[in-house]
This record gives C-alpha cells, structure tokens and sequence, in this order.
C-alpha cells in the first residue's frame, strides 16, 4: 500500500468517516502491519501537536484582543478612578474648609473694624460747597409736615438744591474757575461779585476727575474787567510755603491764611496739595495764592475729622484741563496772564485788589 | 431576591473558568479580565510597570493557566486569583531583573512565595517554545497549504467542500495536494525542532 494512501485512509479513520467493516479493515490492517501501525502512531500526534496549537493560537489572538477592550477600563481604574474617588472623599472636607476659612476672613475682618474704615476712608472726603437758605428751606419743610400731618401725605422731597461756592476769574473777558462739584447738576449757575452784582454763566467744560469745571460769565451786563492781578504758577510750589485764601463761605468775602503743608491730596492724591488754611463749606473753588500773589491752587475740600486737613488742586492741573478744552466750545482763546500785578503789594492791599476778581458761584 | 441572584449570576466560580478555557470558550477571558485584572494591573503599575506591561504580563500569566489545563490534569489546588497573582508577580520580576530594576521593586520581592509557580512557568515556556516551532513551520509552509489543512484538520471541512474552495479539478488531486502540504509540514516542522 502507498503512504499517501494510508495516510488518506487514517484521515478517514480518524475523522470518523468510514463505515463499521471498513473500522475494522483499518484496525486489522495496522494490527498486522506494525511499520503503518507506527506510521498512524506518528501522524495522530503530529495532528493533535497541530490541532492544539491552532487551538492555542485562537485562544491567545482573543486574549491580546479582549485587552484592547479593557485599556480604558484598566488606566481609569488605576489613575482616573483613583483621583474621583479621593476627590468624592474630600469634597465635604474640602467645602467646610472653605466655608470655615470664608467666614473666619470675614468675621476677623468685620471685628477689626475693616468695614467701618473702608466707609470711613470714603466718606470722610467733604467737598466744600456751601448749602445756602438751608436754615429757611428746613423751616419750610418742617411746617409744611405740620400741616399734612392729618392728611397722611409723604412730603414730596425737594430735590432742588441750591449751593453756593467761590470762582475767580481766568481772563479778563470772564473766563471762571470754580469746581466740577460744584456746579454739576446745576439747572442755573449765577455768579455775584463783590459789588452785589450778579451775571448768568454757562459751564464751557468739565474735568470731573480734576474736580474743574470752567465757566464763561454770559451776560450782557458784563464788561470786561482790568487785567487779572495774579499769575498762575505753573511748577510746583515748596511745602512750608506761606499761602492764602479768599473765599465765600457765607456771603461776604473771608480771608483765611495758612501753609502748604503736603504735595498730595487727599490719600496720597497726587493732582492736589495738602493745605493746612481754615475752610469751610463755600470755600470750594477759592484761589490759593502764595505772597507774591501766584495763584498755586484751587480749593476743592477737606478731611472730616482731621484739623487744618484741606486739599487744594494743583494750578499744573488746571493749566492741563485749559489745554484740553476743544477749541470749538470757546469763545476766544483763553490767554492766561503773565504780568503779575500783585508781587510789590502788602497782604492787605493784595486782598483789596484781588477781591474784584473773586466771586460767589451760586448753583439753582 | 433578583439581586441576589443577579449578583449571583455574575460571579463566575473558579471551575467554571477551568472548564471554559479547556472547552476553548472565549466568553470566559472577558470574564478573567474583569476578576482577575485589577489586583495585577496595580500591582505591576505600582511598581515601575506601565498599563500595556500589566496587559503583557497578564496575558502570559493566563497562557500559563491554559496550558496547565490544556497539558496535563489540572488540580486547583488554590483560588485562581492566587495562582494568576503569584504568576504574574514571578513574571514580572524577572522582566524586571532582566531590565536591571531589581533595587526598586523590593516591596514585591520581598514578599514570601504564596505559590511555587516556578514548575509551570518552566512548563509553559516548553509548551511555547513547542508551539513556536509549529507556527514557524507553518508561516514557513506558506499559502494555500496553510489555509488548505487548518481547513481539513481543524475546521473539518469534508475533501468536496476544499475541493470547490480551491478549485481543484476533483477531489483526488485534493487529496494529493493535502498530503503533500502535510508531508512538507511535517519536514519543516522537525527540521525546526532538530535545528533548536
């Protein structure tokens, strides 16, 4: 018999295709030929060597292949997992921890007072406009309560005020300097010399963080004046520099003398000195002037609280919010005087001669 | 009552597992992954190994396992879990002496041997090499009698349906071209293992 034969044959047999008689052919046949008993005897375990390992093979294809499915399984059990579960732990610890840090801020800072001064430090500024009539107006008001007091009225609040400050001339041709608080929100702005006579103005410009507002007297009445007495002086001038003031804080002229006594303003503001002349509400936009009659400053307010604590804007400043007046708002140029007028001149006859040019502003 | 018994279906008992992979069921490894992966994949991460290292050495531990069972008569003589984590633990310290690492993994080295799994990783190394040998015979042996006996031997395909797929003019030159294949198969093959 051919190998290739038997071979064929024992495929058969072991696949279990052939017929009972033909088994029993097939064993009888090996039982007497014991070279093809060896034969099939070395081909059943080459088969099963072969069969095992494609089984192996199947079996280890699937198990790389199932782990591709576990990656993501896998690194977030180890790494993402992990960090969720701490952070499902701490979360409550974490938020009373914020919680407990929050309040304790801010219960220490409210029992140091930490409030009360941030509401100090902003409202212990006063600007010195001066409420005029107010002592009449509360008068008013309060019989006005009297008489409604059966008729369950709310008084209407008067909303209109009425102030009243200082302003000095420019130039000659009544060109004003008073402060932006002053007459911000003004319906009217009158301005009255020292003569008892009184001129309409309008607002050319407003510089609301320099606190400056410029006016320009418009009225028919108005003539123009001799030339300013004074100059302004335009760099800065020393601390300890004697000064003084013309103001209105009630309706005639007050004088009130002084020093400088710092080169910034109101916490460390640097636009304004620190000037230590008594004032007073009314005193807003008074000229400050140094002995040889140089305007240094425009008054603008004071420290509540604090003695001899008053802030003047610089002239520096003044000049700068002139230059940045547009041209189309003026009327003629603004033309500053050069020619100091007052520099020979004792205090007393420099307060009679400044006091033309000095006037109360009074905002309806 | 339901999630017991939920739970219950969802655990799969360690004999259920030798009797899935003897049977070649390949739903079993899907299962292994889940039971057995975690506590290896942290043990090989936690020490200088990387998640596809962790998969590597997994896999090998489990084709140790298959060959245990597949080999000889198996006897669980511990809990699965065990005998993978003891493997595993084996296997990946020697890669790690092999890489020069052995200062660092003291923690695990440390540590007693639970099992003496030394006697079937030797094994299965054998079986593998054993194994290489066929598959090198058989990249070797090339197309189509590759594809031609894995039809005839393993996916018992009759001599008529090989016969249509390959196109052969009867069945009794397929049946020459199968002995053939297998006589060439068989040369390889020994030559390989006399050649080792």
């Amino acid at each position: 018999m051919q190998r290739h034969k038997f071979i064929e044959w024992a495929d058969q047999y072991l696949r279990g295709e052939l017929e009972q008689i033909d088994i029993q052919a097939f064993e009888d046949f090996c039982a007497s030929n014991p070279e093809y008993a060896q034969i099939l005897e070395e081909h059943k375990t080459f088969l099963i060597t072969f069969q095992q390992s494609e089984n192996r093979n199947h079996f280890k294809a699937a198990l790389a292949e199932e782990a591709t499915h576990i990656e993501s399984y896998g690194s977030q059990n180890h790494f993402g997992n992990k960090v969720i579960s701490f952070w499902s732990k701490l979360q409550i610890n974490t938020g009373i921890a914020a919680a407990v840090a929050f309040i304790s801020v801010f219960t220490t800072l409210w029992l140091t007072g930490y409030f009360t001064d941030v509401k100090k430090a902003t409202s212990d500024y006063s600007a010195l406009r001066r409420e005029m009539n107010s002592v009449k107006r509360n008068v008013t008001a309060q019989n006005k309560v009297i008489q409604n007091i059966n008729k369950n009225e709310v008084p209407k609040k008067d909303i209109s005020s009425h102030f009243g400050a200082t302003g000095f001339l420019l130039t000659k041709d009544g060109y004003v300097v008073t402060n932006y608080h002053v007459v911000n929100g003004a319906d009217s702005i009158q301005l009255q010399n020292q003569k008892g006579k009184a001129f309409r103005a309008e607002i050319i410009h407003t510089d609301a963080a320099k606190d400056l507002a410029i006016l320009r007297i418009a009225d028919s009445s108005f003539r123009t004046t001799k030339t300013v007495p004074y100059t302004f002086k335009k760099q800065l001038t020393d601390v300890g520099e004697d000064i003084y003031t013309i103001g209105f804080p009630r309706d005639e002229a007050v004088y009130g003398q002084g020093y400088l006594s710092s080169n910034t303003g109101y916490s460390g503001d640097t636009i304004a000195y620190q000037i230590s002349i008594p004032v007073n509400p009314g005193n807003s936009g008074g000229p400050v002037l140094d002995t040889q009659g140089n305007v240094v400053g425009i008054i603008s307010g004071k420290q509540k609280g604090i003695d001899g604590a008053a802030f003047a804007i610089k002239t520096k400043e003044l000049i700068e919010t002139l230059n940045r007046i547009p041209t189309e708002s003026l009327k003629g140029n603004i033309v500053l005087n050069n020619k100091n007028s007052l520099n020979k001149l004792s205090r007393t006859e420099q307060i009679k001669k400044l006091q033309d040019f000095i006037y109360i502003v009074k905002v309806y | 009552m339901s999630k017991i018994k939920h739970i219950l279906s969802a655990e799969v008992s360690d004999s259920e597992i030798i009797n899935g992979i003897e049977k070649g069921d390949n739903r079993i490894i899907n299962k292994m992954y889940k039971l057995f992966y975690p506590s290896i994949a942290h043990m090989i991460t936690s020490n200088n190994g990387t998640d596809d290292e962790a998969k590597d050495i997994f896999q090998e531990a489990v084709m140790v396992l298959y060959d245990k069972i597949t080999q000889q008569k198996f006897e669980l003589n511990s809990k699965l879990s065990t005998f993978l984590y003891a493997v595993s633990r084996r296997l990946w310290l020697k890669q790690l002496s092999r890489k020069g690492h052995s200062t660092n993994t003291s923690d695990i080295s440390d540590f007693e041997d639970i099992l003496h799994v030394e006697d079937d990783i030797q094994q299965h190394q054998e079986i593998e090499n054993k194994f290489d040998q066929m598959n090198e015979a058989m990249s070797q042996l090339g197309e189509p009698c590759q594809t031609l006996l894995k039809d005839f031997y393993i996916k018992n395909l009759s001599m008529q349906e090989i016969t249509d797929k390959f196109g052969y003019t009867n069945s009794d030159n397929a049946k020459t071209q199968k002995y053939k294949c297998l006589q060439r198969l068989k040369k390889i093959f020994f030559t390989i293992k006399i050649a080792e």
